[in-house]
Order: structure tokens, then C-alpha cells, then sequence
């Protein structure tokens, strides 16, 4: 292995601590007090103090984003396909598809509370809701972007719609499913956790809004860390797994392809 | 009686600021086994008339004969090849090639049974393109030459009675493109299918057609119709041969007075 690739491996690691530690020589050297901003010494104390808390409440969280996020490609998938298939359905779904887009998720929030209570079930919907765009949008995308004269090729050997579709369609559209997968995931976490705060007797936040009011304010870092941990995690087995899916789309250059 | 006939036919495309008249009263007679070129200034509805025989687009007027029918719908036989490759990226050469046998018929019912066979005749084509051992390989690992013949193929495999080729050879360099002239000339000296080549190199239509239409500017009409009776086998040097250059001359010409008018 050469230097540069140790450097490149090494310097996520070197960044992430040096931060860390300008946070907490921050913290001592101007004095801050402890209930506005605490040192991450403090904060990793009371993240193992509180570990099984943390852990079980960052599980239902885990749970309530991927209830949430497999609706969504599920969802996601079907109405991306119907979508990218017809320019008729296009034009009479997009305008519709795209006010709903528009509503930020936290405002259905108290109408999912009214409908389900205060529990999960919102937290699952809220997940739903704000992911499903971006995957029904990616696969439309790869869909519409085909290459007529593919469509050409294949229409004057007699394929029917559905055989363009299967055989070229769908492939094509995988990379930018893939894609959206990391965005929608990430999202579905957004969604899943500003339900939380709102209207949920478990889950990080929950335990967030829980602790805040407790003055526990190194609990409230405590959370956000788990947040990110979790997000990261999410994040990069979805990015992972686009690079092992669709290979091709990276090596051919989709665009030029 | 002509393979494919155009009679009086017109087609205007409907776009926002009405109707774009591509071809006008185009008349166009093709016989069985004849490699016919189509060459004209371009945006003069070169590719329209593509679309036309092969039965993508209706004509607005006028009539379209193919194999002695009416066209109107898709031909389901027709092999195409364009500028771009159009490879399916995620398929590998020997994958691509099969893809025509997955959708026309009687193929597409045999695959399963008879998938050896085909692989074995398209790896045969591939060794006459000189491909031979390419078919494990990604369209990305190929050429822009080597993807234009493995297009060539995917065009062939099925064995059409009608090649369409609209300026396959556009976006190669000269020396790769007198290459696949070549490997057109030797597939279809073999096959002897019907071939209309859409290009805007008039020595490339020389070189390969036994008969050349010229084309007005848009909207375009067949102007003239050359019968090139060049001997064949031809061979490269051909194109140095005062009769060749004598034909590319006047068809310079015509072009010339078209684009000009
Ligand atoms: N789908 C379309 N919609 C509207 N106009 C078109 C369409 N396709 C082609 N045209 C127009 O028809 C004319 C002929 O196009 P085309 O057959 O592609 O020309 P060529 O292949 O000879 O360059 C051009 O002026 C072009 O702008
Ligand atoms: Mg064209």
C-alpha cells in the first residue's frame, strides 16, 4: 500500500478526532458552561451511563426508519415504474407528486397523530412520506432517459413495451434506484426522528425532547452522536450496496454510455 | 417487384409551432438484395425516411411498401444500427448480440432450447467482424470501432431481409471507418441482405452501394436516383479510380445545388 493511500484512509479518522478535541479544549479554555455546550468527555461518560437506554430507544428508531423506508421503495418502485412508463400517467401524476413534495413532512405529523395516536405508526408514515419522492423520481428519471434509438432497435424487431421495459427499462433505471436509496434512507431517518420529538413515547427523539426538558443536556449530545452513528451506518450500507448492484453505471459512465 | 417502395410519401412532424414538414411526395423503389445509400444535406429527413420504412412512424400521406404489404405498424424484422453503438452496458458483447433473438420470433420462443446454437452463431459473427473472442468483454472494454461492429452484428444476428443503417460509421475516425466499411462490404457480399444506408459521405456511399438516392433539403424529396455499376468486389483502391471519383464529383454537385437553393 503507498503512503497517499494510507493518508487518504487515515484522514476521515485524524479530522473527526481533531475535532473532537478543539470541542473539548474549547469547552475548558473559554469556560463554557456545561448546560449550554458540554465537553465530549462529558458527553461519552453520560452516553455509557445511559448505554442501554441510548441502545434501546436507537433500535426503535432503527425500526420505525426502515418500516418506514421499505414502504417507500416498495411504493417508490411501483409508482417510479407506471410513472416512467406512460407519458399519460406522467403528466397526470407529476403536478400532484410534486405539490405533495413541496409540504414539509413535519406539518402531516399532527394530522398522523390525530389519525394513529401518539406511537410508531406515525413515525413509520412520516419515514414513508418523506422518502418515497426521491426513488419514484430516480427510477422515472432512468426510465425517461433511454436512448430513443434503443427504443427504435427494438421496436422494429416487433418488442412490445413491456419488452423494452424488462430488457432495458428496468436495468438501465437500477443505478439511479440504487442512488436514491442512500438519499431516501437518510431521509426516512429525518423523518423518523422529527415525528419522534413531536408526537412518540419511545426513540432517540423522544429521548432527545426527554432529556432536554430533564436539563440533561449532555444526554441531548449524547443523542445527536447516536444520531449520526446511526445515519452514517444507514448511509454507507445503501452506498455500498449500489456499488456492488450496479457496477456497470460506474465503469461504463451511464451518461455517455 | 421493388423490396421497398415509398409512393407520393410525406410526413410532417407536429411540434409546437405547428407542423414540421420532413418529407415531401418522396418516391423511392428498391429491389430485393440491393444496397441502396440515401444521402442529402442534413436535417433533410434522412432518418425520417428510417422511420418511415420501418414502420415507426405513419406517413402523413402516400403509401409505404415493404415485402409487398402496407406498412402500418413496426416491422418485426427490420435490424438497425446508428450512429451511437447503443450497447447495453450491463450485458456483456455475446449478451448484446442475443438480445435481437430474445424478441423476434421464431428465436424468441426457441432461446431456451436452442441457446447453444445461437451462441455458437454469434460467435461466429463476431470472428467475421474480427471480434473473435470479444464476446466475455463489457462495451465499455471495446473501441468506438470495435462497439460500431458489435452494433453491425446485433443488427445481423437475426438474419433480416432489411438492414437499416443510419450513418453507422459517422463518429469514427477515417481509418477505423474505411475499416467497417469493408466488414460491411464482406457481410453483406455473403448474406445478401437489403440495405439502406443513411450517410453523409458520398465516397462512403460509392465505395459500398449498388445505387444512390440524393435528396433535396427539407422537406425532402428523392431528387436523383445513381446507379453505381462500379465492379464488385470492390476494393479500397477503388476510390482513386477515375469513374469513382467522377461520381463522388457530380454528386458533390448535386448536393451543392440543393443546400444552395
Ligand atoms: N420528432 C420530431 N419532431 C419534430 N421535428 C422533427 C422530429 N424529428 C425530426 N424533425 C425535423 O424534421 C427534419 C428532418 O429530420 P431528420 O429526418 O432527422 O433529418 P436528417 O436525418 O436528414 O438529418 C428536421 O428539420 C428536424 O428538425
Ligand atoms: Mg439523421
Amino acid at each position: 500500500m503507498t503512503r497517499t493511500w494510507w493518508i487518504e484512509r487515515l484522514a476521515p479518522w485524524v479530522f473527526t478526532l481533531g475535532l473532537f478535541l478543539v470541542w473539548e479544549v474549547s469547552c475548558h479554555v473559554f469556560d463554557v458552561p456545561r448546560f449550554v455546550l458540554p465537553p465530549p468527555s462529558l458527553v461519552f461518560q453520560e452516553m455509557w451511563y445511559f448505554r442501554s437506554a441510548i441502545w434501546n430507544n436507537s433500535l426503535v428508531t432503527l425500526w420505525t426508519t426502515l418500516a418506514g423506508f421499505f414502504m417507500a421503495v416498495v411504493f417508490g418502485l411501483i409508482l417510479g415504474i407506471a410513472v416512467g412508463w406512460s407519458r399519460t400517467i406522467y403528466a397526470a401524476l407529476y403536478p400532484v407528486m410534486v405539490g405533495f413534495n413541496a409540504i414539509p413532512k413535519v406539518a402531516v405529523v399532527p394530522i398522523l397523530v390525530l389519525w394513529f395516536g401518539i406511537g410508531e405508526v406515525p413515525a413509520i408514515l412520516t419515514a414513508f412520506l418523506i422518502s418515497f419522492f426521491p426513488i419514484v423520481v430516480n427510477v422515472a428519471t432512468g426510465l425517461a432517459t433511454m436512448e430513443p434509438e434503443m427504443e427504435d432497435v427494438l421496436r422494429a424487431l416487433g418488442a412490445k413495451k413491456m419488452d423494452i421495459m424488462l430488457k432495458v427499462g428496468i436495468p438501465r433505471s437500477l443505478p439511479y434506484f440504487f442512488a436514491s436509496l442512500k438519499v431516501a434512507i437518510t431521509l426516512a431517518f429525518v423523518g423518523s426522528v422529527v415525528s419522534e420529538t413531536v408526537a412518540a413515547n419511545r426513540g432517540i427523539g423522544h429521548m432527545l425532547l426527554a432529556a432536554q426538558a430533564n436539563f440533561e443536556v449532555p444526554l441531548v449530545f449524547g443523542g445527536l452522536i447516536a444520531l449520526a452513528v446511526l445515519g452514517i451506518g444507514m448511509y454507507a450500507i445503501f452506498a455500498v450496496l449500489e456499488r456492488r448492484m450496479t457496477g456497470w453505471a460506474f465503469r461504463s459512465g451511464l451518461n455517455n454510455a | 417487384m421493388a423490396f421497398v417502395r415509398l409512393e407520393q410519401t410525406a410526413l410532417a412532424y407536429p411540434t409546437r409551432d405547428g407542423d414540421v414538414l420532413a418529407l415531401d411526395n418522396a418516391d423511392l423503389a428498391i429491389q430485393a438484395g440491393e444496397f441502396t445509400a440515401v444521402v442529402g444535406p442534413s436535417g433533410c429527413g434522412k432518418s425520417t425516411l428510417m422511420r418511415l420504412v420501418t414502420g415507426l412512424r405513419r406517413p402523413t400521406r402516400g403509401h409505404v411498401i415493404v415485402d409487398g404489404r402496407e406498412v402500418v405498424g413496426p416491422l418485426k424484422f427490420v435490424g438497425m444500427a446508428f450512429q451511437n453503438a447503443t450497447l447495453l452496458p450491463w450485458r456483456t458483447v455475446l449478451d448484446n448480440l442475443l438480445l435481437p433473438l430474445e424478441i423476434v420470433e421464431p428465436h424468441r420462443s426457441n432461446l431456451r432450447r436452442r441457446r447453444r446454437e445461437y451462441v455458437a452463431k454469434a460467435e461466429h459473427l463476431l470472428e467475421t467482424v474480427g471480434l473473435a473472442r470479444f464476446g466475455r468483454k463489457y462495451p465499455w472494454e471495446l473501441s468506438g470501432g470495435m462497439q460500431q461492429r458489435v452494433s453491425l452484428c446485433r443488427a445481423l444476428i437475426h438474419e433480416p431481409k432489411l438492414l437499416m443503417l443510419d450513418e453507422p460509421f459517422a463518429a469514427l475516425d477515417a481509418f477505423t471507418r474505411e475499416e467497417l466499411w469493408c466488414v460491411l462490404r464482406d457481410l453483406w457480399q455473403e448474406q445478401r441482405f437489403t440495405v439502406i444506408l443513411v450517410t453523409h459521405d458520398l465516397r462512403e456511399a460509392t465505395f459500398l452501394a449498388d445505387s444512390i438516392h440524393v435528396m433535396s433539403a427539407r422537406p425532402g424529396r428523392i431528387l436523383h436516383r445513381h446507379e453505381i455499376d462500379l465492379p464488385r468486389p470492390r476494393d479500397l483502391e477503388i476510390c482513386y479510380d477515375q469513374r469513382f471519383v467522377d461520381i463522388v464529383h457530380t454528386l458533390r454537385q448535386q448536393i451543392k445545388g440543393v443546400r444552395q437553393r
